[in-house]
C-alpha cells in the first residue's frame, strides 16, 4: 500500500469508528484532494462529514476550534505547506492555548494534515518545510510518517488524540510502497524508531528523509562505515531517550532535514545531544539540510535538497574527528 | 463623531427616555410589548450594576490591584440587551469588553477580574457558562462561533421547531475588529453553511485611537452583505432596541434562518484600556454629546414615567455599592497561584518535556530554600 492510501484508509477506518470525526478542506470532499488523500471518503461518508471549504486556511482551521468546542473531531487538510501562514494565528494563538487558557475546561482534539517537504517539480509555496515553527509551540502536538505502516497508524491515534495534531505528511514519498499491518500498531504516537542498526554513527532523520537516510547507509556500509538511522516520527515531543541511547552507544551524530538548518528541529536535537550525552560522543552533531535561502525553484531543487552524497559528507566529516 | 442621521437606525427609546415604534420595526415592538415590569427592572439593575463594577475595576487597576482594565462604559445598553435576548442554550463568544453580557448569563465576575489581575488567562467553563473564554487577539473568536453554530447544525438542533432543544450562537466584536480578515472568513463560512448565528458588531466608534470613518467606508451593518449576510442598525444605546433586535434575529437562526448581522451604534466613555490617554486623539465635546444619549440615563427616565418609583432606584445604588464592595475585598483576597501550574493544562496529555520542565522547577526551588 502507498503512503497516500494508507492515510487514506486510516481515515476511513476513524471516520468509521466515530461518528464526530470530521474531514474538510479544500477539495477534499468529489476532487478527494490534490493528492486523493480523502478520495472516496465523501461518497462513503456524505456532505455533513467530508466537505469542501472556501479558500481560506484561517476560516479552516477557526471553524475547526469551534466544531472541536462542540464535541467533533474536526481533521482538516491544509493544501500545500506554503499555504499553512494564512492560519498560523489560528494555530498558534488560539488551536495551541485554548486548553491552557480554559485550565482544562477545554480539550482540543484537532487534527491538521500538511502535505509537506520539495522533490515534486512545483511552483513556489508548495514544497515547504514549516515543521519548526509549529514544534516550537507548546501546546501542539506534531508526527510525520515516513512509511505507509505508520501513515495508516499515525492518523488514526492523531485523530484519537485530546490534544491538537499537526500531521506532516510527505508529499513526494506519497506513491511510496510499503508493508501494513492492518491490525497491530507499530509503536506508541510519539516514539522514534530504529529503522537500521549501526555501530560507527547515528543518523537522525524523519518524514521524507528517512527513505534518503536508508540509501545513504547502504552506500556507507558499501564504504565500510556502519550507519545507524532513526526516524524520529514525532517531532513534539522528541523521543530523546531513543536519540539519547543511540548517540551513547555511536559517539557520533549526524540529523538531516529539508527544512533549513538555522534554528531548526536539529539545532534543538544539536543541544539536547550536546548537553546529555557529552562524554560518550567522539564528535559534534552535525547537520544537513536545506540552505538558510527561500526554497529554490524546482530545476534547482535536486541539487538543493539532501541526498545521500550530502548525508555521506557530513558522515565522513563526523567520523575525521 | 456625530452619527450620519441617513443610515436607518432602529431607535425604540430617544434619548429623552421617549418610546415609540416606527411603522417598519413594528414586530420588533411586539417584542418590548411582550416584557413585564421585571424584564425591564432587571434590565435597568444590570446596566447599573455593571457601570458600578466598571467605575470599581477602574479604581483598582489605578491601586495597583488589576494589571488592567477594559472598561464598557457607555456600552451598557447593547450588551444588557443583547445578552437578555440569549436564549439558555444559546453559546456566547465575547470578545474582551463584554462584561455586562457576562452578568446576564451568571458568569461569576471575579473570574473576568482574576484575568484583569493576572493571575490567569480566563479559566471559566466555558461549556457550563455558554459564555465562551474571552478573545484578546481581535476577531479570532468569531471563526470559533461559527464553527461552533456549523456543529450546532450538524447536530440537527436547528429548526427542529422544539424551542427546549433548538440553540444558536451569538459572537461579539466591534468595529475595530471589523477589519481583521478572520470577521471577514467568519461571515462567509456563516453564509455558505448557513449556520445559526448572529454577528453582534457594537460599533463604539473608537478602535484605540482611530476612529471608526478610518477603518470602514460603508456602515458596518452593510458589512455581510457581500457574503449573504442580512444586517440592520440598532441604536445600541437603547437597551429595548437591542433587545427587540437581538431576540428576533436570535430567534429566526435558532428557527434556520441563517447568520445575521446586527450593528449597535454606541460609544465608549470611557478609555480602550486603563493604559490609554483618549484626551491625545479626541475632543471632549464629543463625549459630552454621548454622554447627553447615556443608555442607562435614558432607560431611567422611561421608567420613571412608567410609574417605577424612587425607592427602587435607590435600591439599585445601595445594591450597586455593595458589589463595588464585595469585588473590591475579593479582588485584595486573590492569590498568585504557584508558578508550577503553568504545566497543568498545555496538553490534556502528558507530554515528556513538560513532565521535565516540571520537575526541574521542582528541584530548583527546593534547592533554594522554601517560598512557605
Amino acid at each position: 500500500m502507498a503512503i497516500a492510501k494508507a492515510l487514506n484508509a486510516g481515515l476511513q477506518k476513524a471516520m468509521q469508528d466515530d461518528p464526530k470525526v470530521l474531514m474538510f478542506g479544500e477539495d477534499v470532499a468529489q476532487l478527494g484532494g490534490v493528492f486523493r488523500v480523502t478520495e472516496g471518503l465523501h461518497k462513503e461518508f456524505g456532505d455533513s462529514r467530508v466537505f469542501n471549504t472556501p479558500i481560506a486556511e484561517s476560516g479552516i482551521v477557526g471553524t475547526a476550534i469551534g466544531l472541536a468546542m462542540r464535541g467533533y473531531r474536526p481533521v482538516t487538510e491544509i493544501q500545500f505547506d506554503g499555504f499553512v501562514f494564512p492560519a498560523f494565528n489560528q494555530i498558534t494563538t488560539q488551536l495551541a492555548k485554548l486548553t491552557s487558557r480554559s485550565e482544562g475546561f477545554l480539550q482540543m482534539p484537532v487534527v491538521i494534515r500538511i502535505p509537506y517537504g520539495g522533490g515534486i517539480g512545483a511552483v513556489e509555496h508548495h514544497s515547504e518545510s514549516p515543521e519548526a515553527y509549529f514544534a516550537h509551540t507548546p501546546g501542539l502536538r506534531i508526527v510525520t510518517p515516513s512509511n505507509p505502516n505508520d501513515a495508516y497508524w499515525m492518523i488514526q491515534e492523531a485523530i484519537k488524540s485530546p490534544d491538537p495534531v499537526i500531521i506532516f505528511e510527505p508529499k513526494r514519498r506519497y506513491w511510496q510502497k510499503g508493508p501494513v499491518n492492518l491490525d497491530i500498531p507499530p509503536m506508541p504516537l510519539h516514539s522514534a524508531r530504529l529503522m537500521r542498526e549501526g555501530t560507527d554513527v547515528t543518523l537522525l532523520a524523519y518524514g521524507p528523509m528517512v527513505t534518503t537516510a536508508l540509501q545513504a547507509a547502504e552506500l556507507g556500509a558499501g564504504e565500510g562505515i556502519n550507519i545507524e538511522v532513526i526516524d524520529l516520527r514525532s517531532l513534539s515531543p522528541i523521543d530523546y531517550p531513543t536519540l539519547f541511547a543511540s548517540a551513547n552507544k555511536t559517539g557520533r551524530v549526524v540529523m538531516v532535514h529539508e527544512a533549513p538548518t538555522n534554528v531548526s528541529l536539529s539545532s534543538e536535537i544539536a543541544a539536547r545531544i550536546a548537553e546529555n550525552c557529552f562524554y560518550s560522543l567522539e564528535a559534534p552533531v552535525l547537520r544537513v539540510g536545506g540552505f538558510d535561502t527561500p526554497y529554490p525553484p524546482a530545476k534547482l531543487e535536486e541539487a538543493y535538497l539532501p541526498d545521500a552524497d550530502r548525508i555521506l559528507e557530513a558522515v565522513d566529516r563526523s567520523m575525521a574527528y | 463623531m456625530t452619527p450620519d442621521n441617513s443610515t436607518p437606525m432602529m431607535q425604540l427609546l430617544a434619548p429623552d427616555g421617549t418610546y415609540g415604534v416606527p411603522a417598519q420595526y413594528a414586530k420588533y415592538g411586539e417584542i418590548i410589548d411582550s416584557l413585564g415590569e421585571d424584564q425591564l427592572k432587571t434590565f435597568y439593575r444590570d446596566m447599573a450594576r455593571i457601570r458600578r463594577f466598571d467605575i470599581e475595576a477602574i479604581a483598582l487597576q489605578r491601586q495597583g490591584q488589576l494589571g488592567l482594565w477594559v472598561p464598557a462604559i457607555g456600552q451598557e445598553g447593547a450588551q444588557i440587551g443583547s445578552g437578555y435576548a440569549v436564549g439558555p442554550n444559546d453559546h456566547i463568544f465575547p470578545s474582551y469588553r463584554e462584561h455586562g453580557v457576562a452578568i446576564t448569563h451568571g458568569v461569576e465576575l471575579m473570574s473576568i477580574l482574576k484575568m484583569m489581575r493576572g493571575v490567569n488567562h480566563g479559566g471559566w467553563n466555558p461549556e457550563e457558562t455558554r459564555y465562551h473564554l474571552y478573545s484578546i487577539v481581535l476577531g479570532a473568536q468569531v471563526l470559533h462561533a461559527v464553527g461552533y453554530a456549523m456543529g450546532v447544525k450538524f447536530d440537527g438542533r436547528v429548526g427542529t421547531g422544539d424551542k427546549d432543544s433548538d440553540l444558536a450562537v451569538i459572537s461579539y466584536f466591534g468595529d475595530g475588529a471589523t477589519a481583521e480578515g478572520d470577521v471577514s472568513e467568519s461571515l462567509l463560512f456563516a453564509a455558505v453553511y448557513e449556520a445559526p448565528i448572529v454577528f453582534f458588531v457594537q460599533n463604539n466608534q473608537w478602535a484605540i485611537s482611530s476612529p471608526v470613518e478610518q477603518v470602514t467606508k460603508v456602515p458596518l451593518y452593510m458589512r455581510g452583505s457581500g457574503f449573504g449576510v442580512p444586517g440592520m442598525r440598532v441604536d445600541g444605546n437603547d437597551v429595548l432596541a437591542c433587545y427587540a433586535a437581538t431576540k428576533l434575529h436570535m430567534d429566526e437562526a435558532r428557527e434556520g434562518a441563517g447568520p445575521y448581522l446586527i450593528e449597535a451604534l454606541t460609544y465608549r466613555i470611557g478609555a480602550h484600556t486603563t493604559s490609554d490617554d483618549p484626551s491625545k486623539y479626541r475632543d471632549e465635546s464629543e463625549v459630552e454629546y454621548w454622554k447627553a444619549r447615556d443608555p442607562i440615563a435614558r432607560f431611567e427616565t422611561f421608567l420613571r414615567r412608567q410609574g417605577i418609583e424612587d425607592s427602587f432606584f435607590e435600591d439599585v445604588k445601595q445594591a450597586g455599592d455593595e458589589l463595588a464592595a464585595d469585588i473590591r475585598e475579593q479582588t485584595f483576597a486573590l492569590t498568585t497561584p504557584p508558578l508550577e501550574n503553568i504545566f497543568d493544562f498545555v496538553y490534556s496529555e502528558s507530554h515528556p518535556d513538560i513532565v521535565q520542565q516540571r520537575a526541574w522547577l521542582k528541584a530548583y526551588e527546593e534547592s533554594m530554600g522554601s517560598h512557605e
